[in-house]
């Protein structure tokens, strides 16, 4: 029978996946020099069973190299090999390449041979390095003489039964093999009375006829060599020569190792591209929740439309209590939606202990990275993108922030640095913290760079909390030497528009000489938000309550009219730049003519105020987010729309984006 | 019918022998590790053991040793899937009362012909 071994390739890719995961955990886990012996078998445990499977699945190339990352560990693991930093990190690096193997398996792509073929040479120097036994065994040719037959003498231990083996089957076994003659000895027999029915007594004197290797022979009773006494005599032309008296050595099974992963996969070679669906993994409990949740609904529903259908105003109570219980789980069911949604930030975090471990000694620090509320729900978009900002914030902390461990001695410190990352959820938002305790900001230091770039005017005064903001502007990179971890200027600004684009924040605190803190705030989802639904002429706009600071009246005496840039106006002891929401769209009947009959929404984008003319305020309100981009193309000033209680649609403001216009205006 | 125990901590290993053993015609009950295939051999009886031996909780040869000291396991076939060449796992297992071993990599019809070998 064939069996169709891919109909097993995808629970071997995940288990595998989730294999490399524990050999990475594990490896930065390990103790150098005095590594605990169950946690190398952990690990070696995971390399084994991926090159069992890729060996058994058909995966050559991956079986070949993890063969060699396997000695490397049995090795470790015997205690015959110490546990160095080099051999770690070599296998953390031989973790990374086997993942790219296995992507390319699954995407039925080429992997990058010379990479894998680089890092088998490394894994073998260190083999080689110290004499360790890393040598691959060539399959044993074995002897195979051709004869006409064999005469064989096949004695079993008493005890040869008690493991399973059955002598009857090894000589079924012969038989198949050619003609046979089987003589059975009888002589060890003992009395009824001493005989135990658990122990083999018997021998047996077999001549096999045919042209059989020694070796075939020798397989037959592979299982059997140390529980018997066997004796292999050739037989040639009948004639038995009493010479070559083969007692059965150990010709011990050697796996066939093929030459090198190198072309391994090409072979594979294929146009056929994986179309990964993403998809999302949901606990039963948040789709049960949603299932309850609809259920009620469709109760409400039902009361609500038995009352519909014969409606008396006696019946107004029940009829509004129906409607608040609508709303009610209208608004539950909602919130159940969004979670299926949620996934722990964890999933964001997760590359950060490898990505300190090896940068921390690539620049040669000592770094503890502790993480904290690994647990905290956030929508997947967000997670998705808000991983290269905090990848950014981190390498940050790692390379300005934490200083090298002398320094750290010298200004009294601990020697070993600590990162810590924090997640927690506060008031309708997720706050991620990125800690550390290195040097933090020189103050001075960013004021001189920022005048000497002439982002700020010399002599201005600044607040420390603008002087630690300075950092986010673009081009802005006081680090004296640039390195390839960070420093080209082009990080933080960029991290904060992200971050920003997400609808979400970043701030900095920092003391000199005691380190910095980086908060970023982001919205639970990018499907729902906040607005302040106002109006202007007959057009509802929704701005997103997060932006506005406050809403005022405002008198004409507070209002600049400066040539060529606009009104403004004061407010307290700034000057406001003010938009018209009605220019800015081509409103022609808007109620509010001048100044005074509206209203000023003061909003802030980028920490720079701005006072937004509206006619009048509305509600506040839920929206949900509705693309433009897919339903329309995308309109300058608005991020997005959304559909109102009577049916009609209102677009929502995009601050930011609004803002920049109107300095281009 | 008879009845295999097949423990394998990978589950797609263990797919693989369960999926092959039952096509060509064998009962076969999967255990994740040593521990959870004695429970399993001890509530009820087995024709053929096929085990891994590197699992977590128990492993193989661990779980050979306990199961052959049972009474009516004394003579059951036990079989090790086994990725090392190297001797000493074999003999390990051989002294714990295993009755041969499988190499790993081996394909379907390796692992029915040795099983049906053992089973005669």
């Amino acid at each position: 029978m064939s069996v169709d071994l891919e109909q097993f390739h995808q629970v071997f890719f995940e288990e595998s996946f989730e294999g490399l995961d524990i050999m990475e955990t594990g490896l930065m886990e390990l103790d150098l020099g005095a590594a605990n012996s169950e946690d190398i078998n952990t690990i070696f445990r995971a390399a084994h069973s991926i090159k069992g499977g890729s060996g058994t699945f058909g995966f050559q190339g991956i079986a070949n190299f993890t063969h060699v990352m396997e000695t490397l560990l049995d090795e470790m693991r015997d205690g015959r090999r110490q546990v160095t930093r080099e051999a770690v990190d070599s296998l953390l690096k031989s973790v990374d390449i086997l993942r790219m193997m296995l992507n390319c398996e699954q995407d039925k792509s080429n992997p990058d041979t010379d990479k894998i073929q680089q890092q088998m040479s490394e894994l073998e120097f260190i083999l080689g390095e110290s004499g360790g036994a890393a040598a691959i065994q060539a399959a044993s040719a074995g002897s195979s003489s051709e004869t006409t037959g064999w005469h064989i003498i096949f004695e079993p231990d008493a005890n040869m039964m008690l493991t399973g083996n059955d002598p009857l089957r090894i000589i079924r076994e012969l038989a198949e093999m050619g003609d046979i003659e089987v003589k059975t000895n009888q002589q060890k027999l003992p009395a009824f009375s001493e005989l135990s029915p658990e122990n083999c007594y018997l021998s047996w004197d077999i001549t096999l006829r045919g042209n059989i290797t020694e070796d075939a022979i020798k397989d037959v009773f592979l299982w059997v060599e140390d529980e018997c006494k066997l004796t292999l005599t050739p037989i040639v032309d009948t004639s038995v020569q009493p010479a070559a008296e083969a007692t059965s050595a150990a010709p011990a099974v050697t796996e066939s190792v093929a030459p090198v992963a190198a072309t391994a996969s090409d072979s594979k070679k294929s146009t056929q591209s994986s179309s990964a669906t993403s998809s999302i993994r949901v606990g039963i409990d948040k789709i049960d929740d949603l299932i309850n949740m609809v259920g009620e609904l469709v109760i409400t529903q039902s009361m609500l439309s038995l009352l519909g259908e014969d409606f008396s105003m006696q019946n107004l109570e029940k009829l509004q209590d129906g409607l608040g219980q609508l709303e009610r789980h209208t608004r539950e069911l909602q919130e159940s939606v969004m979670m299926i949604r949620m996934l722990p930030i964890s999933f964001s975090f997760s590359r950060f202990p490898r990505l300190v471990r090896d940068m921390s000694s690539q620049m040669g620090k000592k770094i503890d990275l502790i993480m904290s509320g690994e647990n905290t729900e956030i929508d997947k978009t967000l997670i998705e993108k808000i991983g290269d900002p905090l990848v950014h914030l981190v390498r940050n902390s790692l390379d300005h922030g934490i200083e090298m461990p002398a320094d750290r001695i010298a200004a009294g410190k601990k020697e070993t640095g600590t990162i810590n990352l924090n997640a927690y959820h506060k008031g309708g938002n997720i706050v991620i913290e990125i800690t550390d305790d290195g040097k933090g900001i020189d103050q001075d230091a960013v004021l001189n760079k920022a005048i000497e770039k002439g982002l700020v005017p010399a002599g201005a005064k600044l607040t420390a909390q603008q002087i630690n903001d300075l950092i986010f502007q673009p081009g802005f990179s006081t680090a004296k030497k640039i390195t390839d971890v960070s420093g080209r200027g082009v990080g933080m600004d960029v991290v904060r528009k992200n971050i920003t684009s997400l609808g979400g924040a970043v701030e900095i605190q920092s003391e000199h000489g005691k380190g910095s803190t980086f908060t970023i705030r982001l919205p639970l989802t990018l499907a729902i938000l906040d607005g302040q639904s106002v109006i202007v002429g007959n057009e509802i706009y929704i701005i997103p309550l997060v932006s506005i600071v406050e809403s005022i009246q405002i008198k004409t005496s507070m209002i600049n009219k400066v040539a060529g840039k606009g009104e403004t106006f004061k407010l307290r002891d700034e000057y406001i730049p003010i938009v018209r929401l009605s220019r800015v769209f081509g409103i022609e009947n808007a109620k509010a003519k001048t100044l005074e009959d509206g209203l000023l929404v003061v909003v802030e984008a980028d920490r720079k105020p701005c006072g937004l003319f509206v006619d009048d305020l509305l509600g506040q309100q839920q929206v949900v987010i509705k693309s433009l981009e897919q339903n329309y193309r995308r309109v300058d000033g608005v991020s997005g729309a959304t559909i109102l209680g009577d049916g009609s649609v209102a677009l929502i403001l995009d601050i930011p984006g609004l803002l920049r216009m109107s300095v281009r205006h | 019918m008879p009845k295999i125990l097949a423990v394998d901590d990978s589950s797609s290993m263990r797919q693989m022998v369960s999926f092959t053993l039952k096509g060509a015609g064998y009962d076969v009950v999967e255990a994740v590790d040593g521990q959870d295939a004695l429970t399993k051999a001890k509530s009820q009886q087995f024709d053929l053991i096929v085990t891994d031996v590197n699992m977590p909780v128990m492993d193989g040869i661990t779980f050979i040793r306990n199961l052959r000291a049972e009474a009516n396991y004394k003579f059951t076939p036990m079989l090790m899937l086994t990725t090392e060449s190297a001797a000493d796992k074999k003999s390990e297992g051989k002294a714990a009362g295993a009755t041969g071993w499988i190499v790993k990599p081996f394909n379907p019809d390796q692992l029915i012909n040795t099983i049906k070998k053992v089973l005669g």
